[in-house]
């Protein structure tokens, strides 16, 4: 996906104004964080839980790649094809290949953001392979010809009326209006891909060392019908995603869908081990598993290191309420939220994730609600250090803050300073108080007004109070 | 006891008043105040705008200037969070003067939380007849769990509290994110003012002076001239 994030003020301007996006990401901003209050709640030891499983991450990010290593031969016992690829080309040219080297037509798809991150079906529709996205969001964006805004909830974005526009000229059936009916209608146009597909690809949101194994969350079944279908299955997926044991899974899989959604267990959960055996009904013929880097080594021993061990819940993007009023386009590229404001300098570079480390007003918000305790924040004023120390930032930003520590580490000369400061502010502030339009924090008087000082400073007044009481 | 009162610099620069109703607020519990005249910024702008020197060397200055206290005060979580919680889990984890820094820290204390649970007062000076609405600034909430204190306080002047829904959110000050993403930083102030406005409160109360300047703000701007928007300090010092 072609970044975009060096645009994120000017994007975010625009979404603001659009008042369709604004109702429906309204809508959608209730549901997931009190859904996921209300499971937590219930939950009872969420804390503990939370630590634990940030334990079990960061054995696997310490252990990288001996568990990697570990999948690998557990998954090629079961028939598997491991593939590594080191960066977001070579991914997409190994999938390439082995639909090409396979005769493949048809690829169905269930949502991999990883798949979003490497521009894979891009890549596969310019080597003439049809491409179906299968997960239902993806399959609204497909026919919209949008990126996904959120990683979870990628078509949050639209609302009920505009997935009916595109269904009645994608399926040229009449408009329908009640979204059972419209979710059957994607049903029925999906179900003959699903039986024609000659490749299914999924991504997987953990995979397991010691069995080999990649899972798949789904609410859909989806992932079920791409997995077992077609004779090819290919998964792709990050490095980051593989945990140790089944042991580890069935603590992080209490996490994932109550900090999504606030649901107790996703309505799917696809398992798959190798390929079919002699033995049994269903399963490919082929399953090739494509383990994508792409800049996730280079944050290993990194200031951003606590980065891998997201789970791409989404519960951090949901409590943001920079997301919640911009949207995920806004962000220009695959990772929206907080997650998507260090994942994006981490794989696409610093100089080109523009405002982003600065899209936050560091509420905190984000910290609290992440299931596996990264700290946020914390990582975001590191990529601020980055920007101010490698001068990404304008140098009337860098003048300013410059300026303020040499002036506050004098503090005769602060005195000053403020003491002038705030009389001629006040002044500016008039009878009413409120200072109109200041230049220099235009950013500020555009859509507020900035409450004039005093007068006298507190430093003054109590100098004052000092001596009169002397 | 001996306090130093860490007025912060928005109240110095801006509102005064704040400071002086710490200041009773502090004296009429019977502490000995004192106020450091060199003091001047906790070096939060610095710290989260990536000048990460800039704000060490602030922290040392404030460091010097309450060496002789027993506690340290502030009418503000965000400064006493940037002076509780970054010097100590950040900005100086493993260096020399870690431990100073962890003295420091466990002295220092939000001034509603100070009030309720370390001097532990019963009555307060002033007296508000009205119904207020409290606005809970992220850094106090979710850096040092303030929270109850100063809502206590306000009902021990007699103030009726009407919570607002998303009282806890974000208003969008973040220092100079409200300079810097200023149509982004409205919008969520905006939020925030509607929630003030469905709470049928006349007056919005909160514990840190960025906020507040940020709501009022927009309260004014949009042309809400009467919701008065105060500091607990003013409000239980019978100065509001």
């Amino acid at each position: 996906m072609l970044v975009q994030s060096m645009h994120f003020k000017q994007r975010a301007s625009e979404k603001l104004g659009d008042a369709l996006l604004q109702g429906n990401m309204r809508k959608a901003k209730g549901k997931f964080v009190d859904g996921r209050a209300k499971a937590v709640a219930e939950f009872g030891v969420w804390e503990e839980l939370r630590t634990h499983a940030a334990k079990i991450r960061d054995r696997a990010i310490a252990n990288l790649d001996a568990y990697l290593v570990e999948f690998e031969r557990n998954a090629t016992r079961r028939g598997a094809v491991v593939h590594w690829a080191e960066s977001a080309e070579d991914a997409c040219r190994i999938i390439v290949e082995i639909a090409l080297q396979n005769g493949v037509k048809k690829v169905a798809k269930s949502k991999s953001m990883v798949s979003e991150e490497v521009n894979l079906n891009e890549r596969m529709e310019a080597a003439g392979l049809q491409v179906i996205e299968t997960d239902l969001g993806e399959y609204i964006l497909q026919l919209a010809h949008e990126p996904p805004s959120h990683i979870v909830a990628p078509a949050v974005h639209k609302s009920k009326e505009q997935v009916a526009d595109l269904f009645v000229a994608a399926h040229g059936k009449p408009r329908l209006t009640e979204i059972p009916a419209m979710t059957r209608e994607a049903r029925e146009a999906l179900r003959g891909h699903f039986l024609t597909a000659d490749m299914g690809i999924s991504g997987s949101n953990f995979i397991i060392a010691e069995t080999g194994t990649t899972l798949t969350v789904t609410n859909e079944g989806n992932a079920d019908m791409v997995t077992t279908l077609p004779r090819i299955h290919c998964v792709i997926t990050g490095i980051e995603k593989v945990i140790g044991t089944m042991e580890d899974f069935a603590a992080l899989i209490r996490l994932l869908p109550r900090s999504a959604i606030g649901q107790t267990i996703t309505n799917y959960l696809t398992v798959t081990t190798g390929i079919k055996m002699p033995d049994e009904a269903d399963g490919p013929e082929q399953m090739h598993i494509v383990l994508v880097d792409a800049g996730r080594t280079r944050l290993v021993g990194s200031d951003m290191q606590e980065m891998l061990r997201c789970i791409r819940c989404g519960a951090c993007m949901n409590h943001c309420p920079v997301y919640q009023n911009v949207g995920g386009h806004a962000y220009g590229w695959v990772y929206p939220g907080p997650m998507g404001s260090i994942l994006t300098p981490a794989y696409v570079g610093l100089e080109n994730a523009g405002d982003l480390p600065n899209a936050a007003t560091f509420c905190g918000e984000c910290a609290v609600a992440c299931p596996v305790k990264i700290p946020l924040p914390d990582l975001m004023r590191k990529l601020r250090e980055q920007q101010f120390d490698r001068k990404l930032r304008p140098w009337t930003e860098r003048a300013a803050i410059a300026a303020w520590g040499f002036v506050a580490t004098r503090p005769g000369l602060y005195a000053l300073m403020s003491k002038l400061g705030a009389r001629v502010a006040s002044w500016m502030g008039g009878r009413e108080g409120l200072i109109h339009s200041l230049p220099g924090i235009d950013g500020w008087t555009k859509g507020r007004d900035m409450p004039a000082p005093a007068g006298r400073t507190f430093r003054e007044l109590y100098k004052r109070r000092a001596s009169h009481r002397a | 006891m001996k306090v130093g009162l860490f007025v912060t610099c928005l109240v110095d620069l801006s509102r005064p008043g704040i400071g002086f109703a710490a200041l009773k607020l502090l004296e009429s519990a019977g502490c000995e105040v004192v106020v450091p005249e060199s003091q001047t910024c906790c070096g939060q702008p610095g710290y989260n705008s990536g000048g990460r020197e800039i704000a060490k060397s602030l922290a040392r200055k404030v460091l010097a200037e309450f060496r002789g206290c027993d506690y340290v005060v502030a009418p503000s979580g965000s400064c006493s969070g940037q002076m509780k919680v970054a010097t100590v889990h950040d900005l100086f984890k493993g260096e020399p003067d870690l431990p100073e820094f962890e003295t420091l820290a466990a002295k220092w204390f939000e001034l509603s939380d100070f009030l309720v649970n370390v001097l532990k007062v019963h009555k307060v000076p002033g007296t508000y007849d009205g119904t207020v609405t409290y606005h809970d600034s992220c850094s106090g909430l979710r850096e040092l769990g303030v929270k109850m204190q100063p809502r206590y306080l306000l009902q021990m002047a007699g103030a009726q509290i009407a919570e607002m829904e998303g009282s806890e959110r974000c208003c969008g000050f973040g220092g100079t994110f409200s300079i810097k993403l200023g149509e982004i930083s409205t919008r969520m102030c905006e939020g925030k003012c509607e929630s003030i406005r469905a709470s049928g409160a006349r007056a919005i109360v909160g514990g840190d002076l960025g906020c507040l300047l940020n709501i009022e703000g927009r309260l004014r701007r949009t042309g809400d001239t009467t919701t008065k928007v105060l500091h607990f300090a003013q409000v239980i010092a019978g100065e509001g």
